[in-house]
């Protein structure tokens, strides 16, 4: 820091300047940027901030980077441990049911701790994945955008952020505008999250890991995440706010459209697996061409890729997410149809949003990209509720990914490319899907 | 039957417009811009600009002032790029008085206005970027920013209001650590640019958000005086740097970037070519700075021009922006008049946001690149 004399020593020149001796200390420190003082005033200016030039020569020289690499590495090779150790969630499942007759309880009793056991697992995973996509979905824009993101809450990397809104949202005082239908106002994100919890049933977790086996499960599934819509609708249409009732009814319209190419985008898995149960289209996608190519919808030539795009797309729509968030387009709508909510309610809105993330990089994984089943067969150990979740945090990511690089879309080019362009060719990919059975392809 | 009643025309359903009132506080109007927008649907058929939300008689209080004083008030009119708006009260005091700043105080001048050029530009692409919808590019353009500001800190002590023009020349010198370190910011900076093109400018959502919408003709777009890259977008080649060279700026070799259609990817795009512009000017600057002093010489502290008047103008980031001053030999103007071009650029706003949708609105508004500070004074 003494390297540079000031030209004006602060005390008005009544100390005496060191004499400017080659100090051994200074040259060891050689390869820490030199402090530069402004040449006034003497103030140390940028030697204790560090420009990304400096940064960027080679990360990979700082400890940190180094570090964060191990961190992450230990981490995932923890789970896959613990998840080979544990084995399949089913056959635990299985174990308790079988061990609470023997305990002594009567049929119906059993039948309803089951029930709400799976219901608790069910909500509990939709409430925990709020609290992990926010952490993560802040973390994800942090790095895009060179920052590191909460750091602090919690100790390491801030993991106990997400906990500390929830709290500061739970005691938040509820406000319901003036001008605003009270009922409404309060029904909505009671509707909105209602489905969302509903369709979370027949979804797979792993190999026969579901809330429920329906065997028309992918239409349950639509069918109920088609009805939180009307709780958007009703968001925007009781908060008393015309920027809120025009993100009500842009939601309405994207909604609405969006269903049917995402819908039509699945028909080909479901002519491939020659069912609606979610657990036979898992079943259908095990096995290896060749050894070791993984037999996933994804993998089949054009018709699984397209397929695949098509459904992520619509799914992104679906979600109200970048680059289709127009509902809540912030810089437009200010927040859009939940610009009138606050604590617990408007928080209902973002675990719906979220949920249905969830729930859509489930389907994708459960629908293109083998579920359960593993990407090599010598990767058998590791249990297919951990395969499952893998592939669909990776496809979570995807949406992350996609918020923080892309702008928005604007409403008539949004309903364009849904009508013009992904409907007409995700009934052509069904052509091309018969084509593909037709010809004993699968 | 009835055949009439089956027709469904435009009269006989009943539609209505509704008022939106946009800002404001508005999280897209860039400060405190309110537009009351008449629309039908989705579709503006009226927009009245209101401005004046931000008034703080900056004119005024210039008048009750030292020259050396309204260069302060100054820096408070167009915050992001506060460099110049001391320069032009500055050359205009400088005319009234016939004094020359030293080759020095020129090129440093020059130096630190066309840095504040690519750090006006930087928040313009962010803001622009969040307004279409683009939040990473903010963050981005703001890390670049921050070394500019860190450049002018190191020079001056300010980062944001510098304060650094003065009557006959300019506060503070820079030394060859400076140099070093502006050089080593635009080594960073010149790839970076590039970056943002792949990231943000080339981005096909991103085009078709701006690129046909909010068109100026040249015709349109010199009716209404618009300055700036918002005048050079419709391709009309003016820029005072180019016509009316003040600080040595003939002595730089740099091009006018201009747009074809007027479109709000045009102005876009113009204000990207010229931070690369920006770059040329200042690594010419960088190579030859003249020695000398900073400050001309037998100024008094408080300078008392002669009675008369003077207009300077410079070429701001945002536009043309020009000072008239009258003096009554005081030390205090006696009338300061400001030509903003923010102001002015705003005003063509009612005639092509009509048709628009409220989403274009926002890339429409965004596209001019307006600063409140300044609209309003």
């Amino acid at each position: 820091m003494n390297e540079q004399q000031p030209h004006l020593p602060l005390d008005g020149g009544a100390s005496k300047p060191k004499p400017e001796t080659a100090k051994p200390a200074a040259a060891a420190k050689a390869s820490l940027p030199k402090p530069v003082l402004n040449h006034r005033s003497g103030k140390l200016l940028i030697g204790t901030r560090y420009w990304p030039t400096e940064v960027w020569k080679s990360p990979w020289s700082l400890p940190r980077y180094r570090a964060g690499a191990l961190w992450l590495a230990g981490i995932i090779l923890g789970i896959i441990g613990i998840g080979a150790a544990v084995g399949e969630l089913a056959a635990w499942g299985d174990k308790l049911l079988v061990l609470m007759p023997k305990l002594g309880l009567p049929a119906l009793a059993v039948a309803w701790i089951w029930v709400l056991i799976k219901l608790g697992c069910v909500i509990g995973v939709i409430v925990a994945n709020g609290l992990w996509a926010v952490w993560w979905e802040r973390k994800i824009s942090a790095h895009i955008q060179s920052r590191f993101g909460p750091m602090y809450a919690g100790g390491f990397h801030g993991w106990a952020q997400t906990i500390f809104d929830t709290i500061k949202l739970l005691l938040k005082e509820d406000i319901t505008p003036a001008s605003a239908d009270r009922v409404i106002h309060t029904l909505a994100p009671v509707i909105t999250i209602a489905p969302c919890v509903m369709a979370f049933a027949p979804v797979l977790f792993g190999k026969e890991l579901a809330a429920a086996k329906i065997d028309v499960g992918v239409l349950y599934i639509f069918a109920f995440a088609g009805i939180s819509v009307i709780g958007i609708v009703m968001a925007g249409w009781a908060s008393g706010n015309k920027y809120s009732l025009l993100g009500g009814l842009r939601a309405a319209a994207q909604m609405v459209s969006y269903e049917l190419p995402r819908g039509f985008s699945v028909v080909p898995v479901i002519m491939f697996a020659g069912s609606l149960d979610l657990a036979v289209i898992d079943a259908a996608q095990a096995g290896y061409w060749f050894g070791f190519i993984p037999r996933w919808f994804v993998f089949y030539p054009v018709v699984g890729q397209i397929a695949f795009l098509f459904f992520l797309i619509a799914s992104v729509a679906e979600t109200n997410r970048t680059p289709f968030d127009i509902p809540e387009a912030e810089s437009e709508l200010v927040a859009g149809f939940h610009t009138e909510f606050s604590g617990m309610k408007w928080s209902m809105f973002f675990l719906t949003e979220y949920g249905y993330v969830l729930l859509s990089s489930f389907l994708l994984a459960t629908f293109f990209l083998g579920g359960g089943a593993p990407l090599l067969p010598a990767l058998k150990f590791i249990p297919s509720w951990i395969w499952m979740t893998g592939k669909a945090m990776s496809m979570m990511f995807v949406f992350l990914w996609f918020r923080w690089t892309f702008p928005r879309l604007r409403v008539d080019q949004l309903m364009d490319f849904n009508w013009k362009f992904l409907l007409p060719w995700s009934f052509a990919n069904i052509a091309l899907a018969g084509v593909v059975v037709w010809w004993g392809l699968k | 039957m009835n055949k009439e009643a089956l027709i469904v025309s435009e009269a006989s359903m009943h539609t209505d417009t509704m008022f939106l009132n946009m800002g404001p506080q508005h999280p897209s109007t860039h400060g405190v811009l309110r537009l009351g927008l008449t629309v039908s649907g989705e579709v503006i058929a009226k927009a009245v600009p209101d401005v004046g939300y931000l008034h703080r008689g900056i004119e005024k209080l210039m008048e009750t002032r030292t020259y050396n004083q309204g260069v302060v008030l100054a820096d408070r009119l167009d915050y992001c790029s506060a460099m110049p708006n001391g320069l032009a009260i500055c050359l205009a005091a400088e005319k009234l008085m016939a004094v020359t700043a030293p080759p020095r105080a020129q090129a440093l001048r020059v130096l630190m206005c066309e840095l504040n050029r690519i750090a006006s530009h930087l928040i313009f692409m962010g803001t622009y970027g969040i307004d279409i919808g683009a939040l990473t590019p903010f963050l981005y353009a703001f890390r670049e920013r921050e070394m500019i500001l860190d450049l002018f800190e190191m020079c001056c002590g300010g980062r944001l209001t510098y304060n650094y023009m003065r009557l006959g020349g300019v506060s503070n010198d820079i030394d060859d650590n400076w140099i070093a370190k502006c050089r080593e910011f635009l080594e960073f900076f010149k790839p970076r640019v590039d970056e943002y093109d792949t990231l943000l400018s080339f981005n096909p959502i991103f085009r078709s958000r701006t690129q046909d919408v909010g068109l100026i003709s040249a015709q349109t777009a010199k009716a209404w005086g618009l300055s700036g890259p918002n005048l050079r977008g419709s391709g009309v080649n003016y820029d005072v740097r180019k016509s009316d060279p003040y600080c040595g700026y003939d002595r730089f070799d740099f091009n006018v970037p201009l747009g074809q259609t007027g479109s709000c990817w045009d102005r876009y795009y113009c204000r990207v070519q010229e931070m690369r512009q920006s770059v040329r000017i200042i690594e010419a600057a960088l190579a030859d700075i003249p020695a000398g002093e900073i400050m001309a010489k037998g100024l008094a502290k408080i300078p008392k021009p002669p009675a008369g008047e003077a207009y300077a103008h410079v070429e701001a980031s945002r536009g043309d922006l020009g000072v008239f001053l009258a003096s009554d030999g005081n030390a205090a103007p006696y009338r300061l008049h400001l030509r903003a071009p923010c102001f002015i650029n705003l005003a063509v706003l009612q005639e092509i946001l009509v048709g628009n949708k409220v989403a274009d609105v926002v890339a429409i508004l965004g596209s001019f690149d307006i600063v409140l500070g300044e609209v309003d004074r």
